[in-house]
């Protein structure tokens, strides 16, 4: 698992990456009402705004660790946007992304290193 | 007896009625303060660089009946024709209920936007009922709650249609039957955006070049036409279609929903909101669910409280400037609250059988008028139509035009030899004999055997208005009672302090309020012809005069509608006078962190690039990053925004600098005006350096809130700026920011009344002893809370903001259930978390009198005391008056296992014994309501 700044987290299942929050992040956040996901299938770069969340008194925007295809999003989010307070590095995941060039991925921190971060 | 001389002057306005301190109360505030006098205060607060030369003079301030004479001679002025101009605005029976109610009650008019959901259930009802109706009437699931007017209200559903059409297009189709105003303001939106805009026939429509198009219905010629297949083709290229339609008509048309449309705007001026040359009325906008989120305005949803009982609140605020910034969905914020209220209760007032009632008898005077001249041999166009035909008169339109006046009767000239007539709810037979006369027709009975001008395929087969809410009984003792229940359940100006900060929350006086609704000013069409305005001109004049020597500009532009929209005309106000020069290639505007979320909005809408400055560790502006970043965009520096005193409440030292450094890199300064009434009579914008302001007539010059709007934004500017104000509406042409071209100018009487009573004395007076009411309350809380950011010398200027986040950690308190405890103690909350998180921002204005203050002080300190009591363990830190706030009438009666008695959670310092304000809901659960969004009524089986 890897971290970016922006605390969201980054697990490479196979030749995808999952991209999600860390709990850190929806504790500052608090409760999440809403989240506007991409569609599947685009292609973004490292940066773009894909992912829009919603709390009561803020609104965020995630942006894309890296360069790729957005290959699914986390559908179920649309409706139960809770999960991501719920479980925020297991069922409140947001996209997965298909990396171009996956050597992007050294660029950001290990867990000791975000815990350090946050610390 | 003999009599002996008094110095005591029983109509002394400014001094006695408008602010709040007496002499003696002033003196003792003074001594908390630590100032020997007023002068010593405000010598301290105020840096001697920033202080205006010469004090403000207007002559000898008048009494109340001398400004009700004087206005009653004004408006006199102000010729009130019948107008069939038509155009948007239309004439409406107010009910008088409704005006006597509502429009001129304070428990409405005074209310602040319902921010503060516990003590706002009567206005958030009335407004849900405002989208209810709106809903049903377009056919469309969600609305807002609303827009400024529907000029603004195109424009905004232009921008939204970009923001979720899949089109890549950067081009919008507008109709050429749109109103003239409607395309206007479209035109100056679009330019800073880069949209282009194509006005055209939609026969010519090519729905692959577009990403979106919008439709007027009725046209503004009257033309009626379905829209289906045009939205169908739209949406095969993945773009959107905006109906813009007069609600009163679709009680007999088809919908926009049932065409297909994704959006709907319009103006519900004619559900009993009075003209008023042009304003203030509310617009609408509504959408589909899918939509919703990127709908611009306040969207009043449901949800429940904290023992689930039912309750309504602001929904999906997040979309708006105050947290999005740059990246809100429009800069829109105060709206149209009070005149939308009105128009949901004319709609509860006459029902669906009523409003329908309604339109067809204006439809059966317009088929009967539209008979008569085709009788006669005259050529009139549409065939179809609602409620507007326009006549071909050749050469004769002159002679036609001036007859009409001599009827007294106002019509529209439309191109060299065309005349369009609208009829309305007053229009009665005379109004249509004597239009005919002025036609050259004397015949009584002719168009007698008038049909239906609607084709069967445009009526209406949907129901509307089927919610219980408009079908109670319409006696009106019941309609007396239901606006009276709402208001009762809602803390306004009328009943305590309203201490926001930075909304300037003053006393709105019954005499500034009186003229607004006499018809010499509330009947005027818009676009009547200039000498029947007069006595408006008159007041304008005066109004901008009296502005220019307040601020120091030398001319005022009042088409800006409110705050917002006074920035952006400001800012395309600056890229016009860019343009000009050949440097229209400047596009960044620096903004410090701490200014209202307007101000980015407002830029982004101006095609602007927001550079954030940062604010330095005492709250003022960093002024080496400024510098640094002025030098680093120098060849591309706009100009800047910033507001003064600060949105923190300071006099910063530096203001000159800044506005020094902005014109050394060749930007143009924006001083935001919101904070104002610190400075009227003492300081001036223009003589800081700025080269535009806008003005919240709503905050400094009197006009009230209304629960959320109306404003007024007028702009003041420097003379190198004037020609690049903002231009006719009429026009049909890019450079007007508002519908009509002196924006909400019926509002205009209560800032104007304002002044003349106060005097420039009186003015000065007042923003001395707002300052001193602030410093004031900044002393008594001293000790128990910190105040954040202060001058040099220790003072604040007219507003302080005190810190609460040290007790998240220690008491597990935070600034909400400081809010909430202050309901129970019968206030308003301060602002909340702004410019500050944790914070609370207040603002007691000169209004409020020291037994106010000390109300809100006790009911502040003791509040500090409960905290203490957590801190220190005496109380529990979960089940405590706090966590609980607010406590409702139902807490009390009901079983009581709480660990304080029903007497402190109930009744806490500041509570009125007998007059204790109860709010009629625990606290609102947010989550809840932006997780299950539900804009409308729900339906009355779900009222427990």
């Amino acid at each position: 698992m890897k971290y970016t700044e922006e605390h969201e987290w980054l697990r490479v299942e196979g030749d995808v990456v999952v991209v999600g929050i860390t709990e850190h992040a929806t504790t500052q956040l608090g409760d999440i009402v809403f989240v506007e996901l991409p569609e599947a299938g685009g292609t973004v770069s490292k940066d773009d705004e894909v992912v829009v969340i919603e709390s009561v008194k803020a609104a965020s925007d995630i942006l894309a660790p890296i360069d790729g295809e957005i290959v699914e999003v986390n559908e179920a989010l649309a409706d139960t946007p809770s999960m991501v307070n719920d479980d925020a590095i297991g069922d409140g995941w947001f996209f997965k992304i298909k990396p171009s060039d996956a050597s992007q991925m050294d660029d950001y921190m290990d867990e000791a290193a975000y815990k350090a971060m946050i610390e | 007896m003999t009599f002996t001389p008094t110095d005591y002057l029983p109509y002394d306005f400014a001094n006695r009625r408008h602010i709040g301190p007496s002499p003696t109360e002033m003196e003792q505030m003074l001594q908390v303060v630590g100032a020997k006098d007023l002068d010593v205060l405000i010598d301290d607060t105020l840096p001697a660089e920033i202080r205006q030369d010469a004090p403000l003079e207007f002559g000898k301030p008048k009494s109340e009946r001398e400004l009700l004479h004087h206005m009653k001679v004004v408006a006199s002025k102000n010729k009130v024709l019948t107008s069939l101009i038509g155009q948007g605005y239309h004439g409406t029976v107010t009910p008088p209920a409704i005006q006597r109610n509502i429009l001129e009650n304070p428990a409405w008019y005074t209310a602040y936007t319902p921010y503060q959901p516990e003590i706002s259930q009567g206005r958030l009802e009335a407004l849900l009922n405002f989208q209810t109706m709106i809903t049903d009437l377009t056919g469309l699931e969600m609305a807002n709650a609303s827009l400024l007017d529907e000029a603004t209200a195109c424009a905004e559903a232009m921008t939204m249609a970009q923001r979720v059409a899949k089109s890549k297009s950067k081009t919008f189709f507008i109709d050429e039957n749109c109103h003239p105003q409607n395309i206007a303001v479209m035109k100056t939106r679009a330019a800073p955006l880069d949209i282009e805009i194509i006005v055209g026939n939609p026969d010519d429509l090519d729905a692959s070049a577009v990403y979106g198009a919008i439709f007027q219905y009725p046209g503004t010629h009257g033309h009626l036409r379905d829209f289906t297949s045009e939205i169908a083709a739209l949406h095969e290229n993945a773009g959107i279609g905006v109906i813009a339609a007069d609600p009163l008509s679709l009680t007999l048309l088809k919908e926009p929903g049932a065409m297909g449309a994704d959006i709907a705007v319009g103006s519900t001026q004619r559900f009993g909101v009075p003209v008023g040359f042009g304003g203030p009325h509310a617009a609408y906008m509504a959408t589909t669910q899918k939509l919703v989120r990127a709908m611009p305005g306040r969207i009043i949803g449901v949800s429940i409280d904290s023992h689930g009982n039912r309750a309504y609140r602001l929904s999906l605020q997040t979309r708006e400037q105050h947290i999005r910034r740059e990246k809100a969905t429009s800069n829109v914020c105060t709206a149209q609250a009070l005149l939308a209220v009105m128009a949901g209760f004319y709609a509860v007032f006459h029902g669906p059988e009523g409003l329908k009632a309604i339109a067809q008898r204006i439809h059966r005077k317009t088929a009967r008028l539209a008979r008569g001249l085709e009788e006669k041999g005259f050529k009139i166009e549409p065939e179809a139509f609602f409620d507007t035909i326009t006549v071909e008169v050749g050469s004769l339109q002159e002679a036609v035009m001036k007859s009409a006046v001599d009827e007294g009767i106002n019509l529209r000239r439309v191109g060299e030899t065309r005349i369009g007539i609208t009829l309305d709810e007053r229009t009665r037979p005379a109004t249509i004999r004597a239009v005919w006369r002025a036609f050259g027709i004397n015949d009584r009975d002719t168009g007698l055997d008038a049909e239906y001008r609607v084709p069967e395929a445009l009526l209406r087969t949907t129901e509307y208005l089927t919610h219980p809410v408009f079908h109670m009984n319409r006696a009106e003792t019941e309609m007396m009672r239901y606006m009276r229940r709402l208001a009762d359940r809602d803390l306004a100006l009328d009943r305590a302090m309203i201490p926001l900060g930075s909304c300037t929350m003053k006393l709105n006086s019954a005499a500034e309020m009186m003229p607004v609704t006499w018809d010499e000013f509330s009947l005027l069409h818009p676009y009547v012809p200039a000498d029947q305005a007069a006595g408006y001109h008159e007041m304008i004049g005066d109004l901008s005069e009296k502005l220019c020597d307040i601020t120091g500009y030398d001319a005022i532009s009042m088409q800006p509608n409110s705050g917002a929209q006074g920035e952006l005309a400001g800012l395309l106000t600056i890229a016009s006078y860019h343009r000009a020069n050949g440097q229209g290639h400047r596009n960044i505007c620096l903004i410090p962190m701490s200014a209202h979320g307007t101000n980015p909005a407002s830029a982004q809408m101006a095609g602007w690039k927001v550079v954030a400055v940062k604010t330095a560790e005492n709250g003022d502006i960093d002024l080496d990053d400024f510098r640094e970043k002025v030098e680093k965009h120098s060849d591309n520096l706009a100009g800047c925004m910033i507001t003064y005193p600060s949105t923190h409440g300071v006099f910063e030292e530096t203001v000159i600098d800044i506005c020094q450094i902005t014109h050394d890199h060749g930007g143009q300064v924006y001083i935001d005006g919101a904070n104002m009434n610190a400075m009227v009579g003492l300081s001036r914008p223009g003589d800081l350096g700025g080269d535009v302001s806008h003005l919240n007539l709503h905050k400094t010059f009197c006009i009230p809130h209304g629960g959320g709007g109306p404003g007024m934004g007028p702009i003041g500017v420097k003379d190198h700026l004037i020609k690049h104000l903002p231009s006719d509406p009429t026009s049909g042409e890019e450079g007007a920011v508002s519908a009509a071209a002196f924006g909400s100018p019926s509002l205009l009487p209560i800032s104007w009344a304002y002044c003349l009573m106060m005097g420039g004395e009186g003015l000065t007076q007042a923003t001395r002893v707002a300052i001193l009411n602030a410093n004031y309350i900044a002393k008594r809380l001293e000790g128990a809370f910190e105040v954040l950011y202060r001058g040099p010398t220790g003072r604040v200027a007219h507003e302080c903001i005190i810190d609460t986040r040290p007790f998240a950690d220690s008491a597990n308190v935070t600034v909400d259930d400081i809010a909430k405890r202050l309901v129970d103690c019968g206030f308003h909350a301060p602002t909340m978390s702004w410019p500050v998180a944790g914070t609370l921002m207040i603002e007691p204005t000169e209004s409020e009198t020291k037994a106010e203050l000390d109300r809100f002080c006790d009911a502040m300190l003791a509040i500090r005391a409960e905290i203490a009591a957590i801190e220190n363990g005496e109380m529990d830190a979960e089940n405590n008056a706090l966590k609980n706030a607010p406590h409702t009438m139902e807490d009390l009666v009901k079983d009581w296992d709480r660990p304080y008695s029903r007497e402190t959670g109930c009744f806490p310092p500041g509570a009125f014994r007998v007059d204790k304000y109860w709010p009629p809901v625990n606290r609102v659960d947010n989550v809840w309501g932006d997780r299950n969004l539900t804009c409308t009524c729900p339906p009355m089986d779900s009222y427990t």
